[in-house]
């Protein structure tokens, strides 16, 4: 007997569990409730994330609900009042054996060379029940020892127990039906359909839920046993999603991360990029040495004191002719640090934004929404930016599932089909530049197309923002190749018509929403600015907090000519950069799983950062980087340790009052930021011209997998970056006389690039997409400073 | 046609005609049976005629008057069934003409013979019951069958029986013809309608996807096999007063009945229910004429592959469903298989189980791996490689998959009480208990034969294939 | 080998059209695909999940579950022999053996001329006429050896034209006339059909 006595809730329904007589919450799963009450019942196909099929059988209990006891797999029961359960019953007991033994009649037993030997259920439930000899002495089942069924998954279908954990996961979660239950019976196995891939953004949660070694992960296959593993719970900092996470190393090298269930946030899953980035911690060409320039301009290696003086000199000159881009790659802590030393020395040219999000006012001006908000049934959701499936992954499966499942209706209001696509009630794909308009004119009621979006889907927009329903817009930057003015006044529009709407920031990169709360914001204009101004010889100096502009910022020609003409640059970073090449001072920080601190989500829910590991060489934590350099430019910030800069953030920082920024770790949810905010968006105004005689308009936007600096640096996703390729809509394709996969060159008066093309169906006529970043090929050459570009593609040669 | 012609009648294949009265295979007589202009020259459609005259809840009523029991297997009373639907719509008709239960024979006669006399009966059904559209789901393995039923509806829609405006009336109902591919398991009336969604065919949990309430789409949803909906015609013309005049009180009409095995005149024969005993069944000149060769009879399966066995014993059970029930076993689908003296028990139960080991869809594990786990060891045994113990793992394999004592039939001379049917299970569906019915029923009856095979099993070959890697 | 011909397409979305929701054509498409080749290929399956829009994961995971589609070619003609507990006791198991001998393969397998496959297939619903067995899902009844022997013969001069190839069933199909459809129901698509509610009492 291990029920435990519960104070009742307030409706609950009485059961009896054992003989105990207790309550369960209306409507409540019976194996939850068991969970719930400390009464476990084993199970294999059970996941309380998915829904429950009922199929491994290891979860029958007899469950008597007034017409005699009958086993029934708890995992399918609702309990109902005055049902009496037995977990321990004879008839439980010895149908719970006979179905482990079953499953391990044809299990291959290869624990010592399994992953997942020490931390398997069915082999954990085989020591704790199991009756130690096989009677099988058959002929066991044979397949092919592991197959890849995708880049980063290995299959062992001779260790699999066929309980559909995977295979529902892809289907009712991610929505990518690759991998599927093929052949029948006793021959029934797990696969793909030949040469078509498990490629989802999400395969790495298979790994994670498969109850036996089926399943592994190509990045911690054969890296560690379970039990030389410690772990500690950390936050995921490659977006801005905050998707929690458990972190695991061996011998001080990260080696594993596992989603963490949180109800607010990522429900335990992960997107591969946030499950498997943890290798670029650990990259061969991480930053370890300070480094600053000899006489001759080579790079030395420096005690820190020195390059910590020299970065000091640098933010001491004339405070206007600074510039300090960057910033979210940092933790809280050091983004507050980092803003307290701009603020004593005055300096104003700052922006943690590299030109490629929007105006923080997105954040700081407008009702701030919850994921909780915008999943919650019976709302609308309207999606202004990007597609969150590439941006934004594992805020995309809570979006998913709240369409899918939760009926909660969605408004595309994007440039081309997002990965949600499918399940939006209204689509509005404008053409860039018009986001506004076509906004705009869903309140007006169109009679005919706004921005290439039919009157009709307008029509339906209008009617779904008129019923009443919450509103929330998820706002994000969708193009690269248009102003982000464009989106701004976009939401403005919205803003217009659902006064109440909230907004959830799609702003993806890393803890650019503390960034933006500690102040590492433009007081006027952002990092274009800065870089402009650098170039007119405005600006002479330019510190980077974990940026790199020479890649990441859009106008590729800007960020060249700027570092052309300033005279010194200071970079704090964890790798070596197109920008760190090009600075004089190099400090080296520590990295995502080497530090503590705290993040703080698209929603300003506030998590921990934790280390795990220790820093390579001489890389110490921003933080300490923060304190010194300011020390070194005579600035004291009083601060020794983490603890004194966090109390130091509670007394000053109104949004952090009330919150213990010690007290983070163990709470899954994670408090959110005080204070809400009144609207106080302006619309930018924006004056877009209309297509030009080249006929096309750039779209250029991100893929999960692109040539960013960590993926760049992870083994196992450096060579899923997407390759380059320019795609129209597949009547363009025959417009421009053009088969897909020729070579064609994209470009205006000012370049053109060439690349191979293809068709896309989920992009609308007049439209021409380029991914930003694509592997070996820079979208940015394309991009200027006009409000939108137009494009032509030629045939390149005959 | 009221002569009998006690004999088989060539065009419908193993179709008897005896004495007795004949509600569906009324037509079996004629060789075009099939025909629009047969089914019309002989009352075809005045059932639908004489329920749309009628308002759609005293059709229902009727139904539920006559007590039709289900022809596919469970024998639950179509009236009731069709009475758990919740007022929700759209509600579709799915008809089970997925006939694959060993010894089962009868549907695939329904649908050969007599497609317009089934396609009546689904539209009289759709009407009761306001259902927005019938799929008319027929096995695979019958391309007779779909030729028949789909130049049938063919026929009927363009004469108006069926679609828009039925009979010019303002009725209007599709019946959409739709072809299995394979799989036994399919006849389960939730995999069919996974079957009939695209999917793999594997059965749901019921609870909580009954399907009146949560069935195609997880719409509303009434299964009926091809032999129920077949009887409504004649129910509607001549009324459930009449209907009852048949059969039993219980079980009020006839039932189509396959006899296979060792009788002298196997074949399909249409019976008043719960009035033939099963011994007038296999000895009188009516119906199969005695075992073959005069040989004595050594068991039979009474309702299909999924049956418990009878013996000798059991042949003056009536059979009517809860009388056989309550002896341990079911009528199941009308499947009869007889068995002589001269079967191998051993054989006999391995070929049984081995199909269902075979049709295992393998959704659930204890049906999955334990239904192919007895077929290896009943193979083993019959190879010459059993050992002692193997029986008793048999049994408690079976008891893995069918907790508890297994449904069996009584012994008197043993002193053996039956175990009524339906047996518990720990599977999904009933399949994998029915892979445990030959083995318990063999086993309890003739251990001696299986004892037999082991004793002259040489001690070499008594070592298994796989000892070496069965320990864990 | 291929996708849906020109016409099979146009038979394909007719089929779709036959049911509320696409994937339902799953089974019928997966025949007409091997009705059109004597098989299922794979470029066909990835076909027909692009017209009843489900991933081709997804059509295998269908396509592998059903014992009637063959994912590699098999004969010109298909022979089912029926071994289940009805015929083996009228000697379905000797007939096997028997035509496994004559052909000269085993269950599974395919004579060199690429003419017949045998299988070894469970109850086909004819148990009284025990043995029996299926040339392409045609059935043939209370076989004995010389039966066999002579089916086969038949076989191969042509005599049985009544029999086309595998892949081929019912040769005649199930066409709704436009102006004959009563119109199918999608299940988001509530309502009770107007002739119905109008001839139902009133609740009491």
């Amino acid at each position: 007997m291990t029920a435990t006595e519960e104070t009742p809730t307030t409706t609950g329904v009485p059961f009896t569990l054992n003989g105990v007589e207790l309550e369960a919450h209306e409507g409540e799963n019976l194996i939850d409730a068991c969970d719930r009450l400390g009464v476990h019942i084993p199970r294999f196909c059970y996941h309380p994330r998915m829904t429950p099929v009922g199929m491994c059988r290891m979860c029958l209990v007899e469950i008597d609900t007034g017409r005699g006891p009958a086993l029934q797999p708890s995992c399918m029961m609702t309990v109902s009042p005055n049902m009496v359960v037995n977990t321990e019953s004879e008839a439980t007991v010895k149908a719970q054996d006979g179905v482990l033994e079953l499953l391990l009649i044809n299990h291959p037993l290869d624990c010592p060379v399994c992953d997942k030997g020490g931390e398997c259920p069915l082999q954990d439930n085989a020591y704790a029940f199991g009756p130690g000899e096989s009677r099988f002495v058959e002929e066991k089942r044979h397949y092919e020892k592991p197959i890849p069924i995708s880049d980063l998954v290995y299959l062992d279908r001779e260790r699999c127990i066929l309980c559909d954990r995977c295979t529902r996961f892809a289907d009712e979660v991610a929505g990518d039906p690759l991998i599927h239950f093929v052949d029948r019976g006793a021959q029934t196995q797990v696969n793909t359909f030949p040469d078509h891939p498990f490629s989802s953004y999400f395969s790495g949660n298979t790994v994670q839920i498969c109850p036996v070694g089926a399943l592994t992960a190509k990045p911690y296959r054969f890296k560690a046993r379970p039990w030389d593993l410690t772990g500690v719970e950390s936050t995921a900092a490659v977006d801005s999603t905050g998707a929690r996470v458990a972190v695991q190393s061996s011998q001080n090298r990260l080696v594993r991360v596992l989603g963490v269930d949180s109800d607010a946030v990522n429900w335990g899953w992960l997107s591969d990029k946030e499950r498997f980035i943890h290798e670029a911690t650990d990259a061969e060409d991480r930053l370890t040495d300070p480094l600053t320039r000899d006489a001759n301009g080579e790079f030395v290696v420096r005690r820190w004191v020195d390059a910590n003086r020299a970065a000091g000199e640098a933010l001491s000159g004339d405070a206007d002719r600074i510039g300090v881009i960057g910033g979210a790659r940092l933790p809280l802590e050091a983004q507050f640090l980092w803003a307290r030393l701009l603020e004593a020395k005055g300096i104003t040219n700052v922006d943690a934004q590299l030109g490629d999000g929007l105006d923080p006012a997105i954040v700081s001006g407008a009702p701030r929404a919850t994921i909780e908000r915008a999943c919650n049934p019976g709302g609308v959701v309207v999606l202004l930016g990007a597609d969150p499936k590439e941006e934004l992954p594992s805020l995309f499966l809570r979006l998913r599932h709240a369409v899918a499942e939760d009926g909660v209706k969605l408004i595309e209001l994007t440039p081309r089909a997002s990965g949600l696509s499918s399940y939006a009630k209204a689509r509005l794909h404008a053409l860039p530049g018009t986001a506004a308009e076509v906004a705009a004119a869903i309140s007006t009621g169109a009679s005919a197309a706004v921005g290439g979006v039919d009157a009709a889907e307008l029509a339906k927009a209008a009617e779904l923002l008129g019923s009443g329903a919450p509103v929330t817009v998820l706002v994000g930057r969708a193009n690269l190749a248009e102003s982000p003015d464009v989106t701004v006044a976009a939401l403005s529009a919205l803003h217009d018509l659902v006064p109440d709407l909230a907004v959830l920031s799609g702003l993806r990169r890393g803890n650019v929403h503390g960034a933006i709360e500690m102040g590492l914001t433009p007081n006027a204009d952002g990092t274009e600015a800065i870089l402009t101004a650098a170039v007119d010889g405005r600006i002479d100096t330019l510190v980077l907090l974990g940026a790199d502009p020479m890649a990441d910022v859009p106008n590729r020609d800007l960020a060249e000519a700027a570092f052309a003409a300033v005279s010194t640059v200071v970079s704090v970073d964890t790798f070596n950069t197109a920008s760190t090449a090009r600075a004089d001072v190099v400090l080296p920080a520590a990295a995502w799983g080497e530090v503590d601190g705290t993040f703080c989500n698209l929603e300003g829910r506030l998590s921990p950062l934790a280390a795990k590991v220790t820093a390579p060489g001489q890389a110490r934590a921003d933080w300490i980087i923060a304190a010194e350099v300011a020390a070194a430019a005579g600035v004291d910030l009083e601060v020794t340790t983490l603890g004194e800069t966090r109390a130091r953030m509670s007394a000053e920082v109104d949004a952090l009052a009330g919150i213990d920024l010690d007290a983070l770790e163990g709470e899954a949810d994670g408090p959110l930021l005080a204070g809400d905010h009144a609207w106080s968006l302006s619309a930018p105004s924006v004056s877009v011209p209309p297509v030009d005689g080249y006929g096309l308009r750039l779209l250029v936007d991100r893929t999960l997998w692109d040539e960013g600096t960590m993926v760049h640096h992870a083994p196992s996703l450096a060579h899923l970056a997407t390759t380059a390729s320019v795609s129209v809509a597949p009547g363009v394709l025959d417009r421009l006389g053009v088969a897909a996969g020729d070579t064609v060159s994209v470009g205006h008066a000012n370049g053109s690039i060439e690349l191979p093309i293809k068709a896309d169906g989920r992009l609308p006529e007049g439209v021409a997409r380029v991914p930003y970043r694509a592997n070996g090929f820079d979208a940015g050459a394309l991009i200027g400073d006009g409000p939108v570009v137009d494009v032509r593609i030629d045939r390149v040669g005959s | 046609m009221s002569t009998h012609t006690n004999d088989y009648v060539p065009h419908a294949p193993g179709y008897v005609d005896n004495e007795g009265p004949k509600v569906v295979t009324s037509r079996f007589p004629y060789e075009d049976s099939f025909t629009m202009e047969r089914s019309l020259a002989t009352g075809g459609y005045e059932g639908l005629k004489a329920a749309l005259a009628k308002s759609p809840a005293e059709v229902a009523q009727e139904v539920k008057d006559a007590v039709v029991l289900g022809r596919g297997g469970a024998g639950f009373p179509a009236g009731i069934k069709w009475g758990f639907m919740p007022n929700i719509w759209p509600r579709y008709l799915v008809v089970n003409g997925d006939e694959s239960e060993p010894g089962t024979y009868k549907d695939r006669l329904l649908m050969e013979r007599d497609p317009h006399q089934l396609i009546e009966g689904c539209m009289i059904a759709c009407y009761a019951l306001g259902l927005n559209q019938c799929f008319l789901y027929v096995r695979g393995e019958m391309p007779l069958a779909h030729e028949r039923i789909a130049t049938a509806l063919n026929d009927a829609y363009a004469a108006g029986y069926v679609g828009k405006n039925v009979m010019d009336t303002d009725v209007s109902i599709d019946i959409v013809l739709h072809w299995g591919a394979g799989a036994y398991i399919v006849g389960e009336e939730t995999a069919l309608i996974e079957s009939l969604e695209g999917n793999r065919g594997q059965p749901r949990l019921k609870p909580p996807y009954f399907p009146a309430a949560k069935g195609l789409y997880y719409q509303p949803t009434i299964v009926n096999n091809v032999e129920t909906l077949a009887n409504l015609p004649w129910l509607m013309v001549n009324g459930a007063e009449a209907y009852k005049q048949m059969g039993s009180e219980a079980s009020p009409g006839t039932r189509m009945l396959a006899v296979s095995g060792h009788v002298k005149r196997p074949g399909v024969y249409e019976v008043e229910q719960g009035v033939v005993s099963f011994r007038e069944l296999f000895y009188d000149d009516n119906f199969c004429g005695g075992i073959r060769d005069d040989n004595e009879l050594k068991m039979f399966i009474p309702g299909g592959g999924s049956a418990p066995w009878f013996f000798e014993d059991q042949l003056d059970v009536p059979m009517e469903g809860r009388t056989v029930g309550a002896a341990g076993s079911m009528l199941g689908s009308g499947a009869l298989v007889v068995m002589d003296e001269t079967t191998d028990a051993v054989k006999a139960c391995l070929r049984v189980v081995r199909f269902f080991a075979r049709e295992s869809c393998g959704k659930c594990t204890p049906c999955r791996e334990g239904t192919s786990w007895e077929e290896k060891v009943l193979q083993r045994i019959l190879d010459g490689h059993g050992r002692p113990e193997d029986i008793d793992l048999l049994l408690e394999i079976g008891s893995n998959i069918s907790p508890g004592t297994y449904p069996v039939a009584a012994f008197g001379d043993e002193g053996l009480e039956a175990v009524p049917f339906p047996p518990k299970q720990t599977t999904i569906c009933p399949l994998g208990p029915s892979s445990v019915a030959p083995i318990t029923s063999a086993i309890r009856r003739f251990r001696d034969e299986f004892e037999a095979k082991i004793d002259a099993s040489s001690d070499d070959a008594a070592e298994p294939v796989g000892a070496a890697a069965g320990g864990h | 080998m291929s996708r849906l011909n020109p016409a099979n397409v146009t038979l394909a979305h007719e089929i779709i059209s036959h049911y509320p929701k696409k994937k339902s054509a799953l089974i019928p498409l997966l025949h007409l695909a091997q009705e059109q080749d004597g098989y299922v290929a794979d470029d066909a399956m990835e076909h027909i999940a692009e017209l009843v829009e489900v991933t081709p994961a997804e059509v295998l995971g269908t396509c592998s579950f059903y014992e009637m589609f063959k994912r590699h070619p098999v004969g010109t003609y298909m022979i089912n022999v029926c071994t289940n507990i009805a015929c083996q006791l009228m000697g379905g198991e000797e007939l096997l053996h028997h035509a496994e001998e004559t052909l000269g393969i085993r269950p599974g397998g395919t004579t060199d001329d690429g003419l017949f496959t045998l299988e070894d297939v469970e109850c086909i619903a004819a148990c009284t006429e025990a043995p029996c067995l299926q040339v392409n899902y045609r059935h043939e009844y209370r076989l004995s050896t010389d039966d066999f022997d002579a089916l086969v013969a038949d076989l191969r001069s042509g005599k049985r034209s009544d029999i086309p190839a595998h892949g081929t069933l019912g040769t005649v199909r199930q066409h709704i006339p436009a102006d004959r459809r009563a119109g199918i129901r999608h299940p988001d698509d509530e309502g009770t059909p107007a002739w119905f509610a109008s001839r139902q009492p009133a609740e009491s």
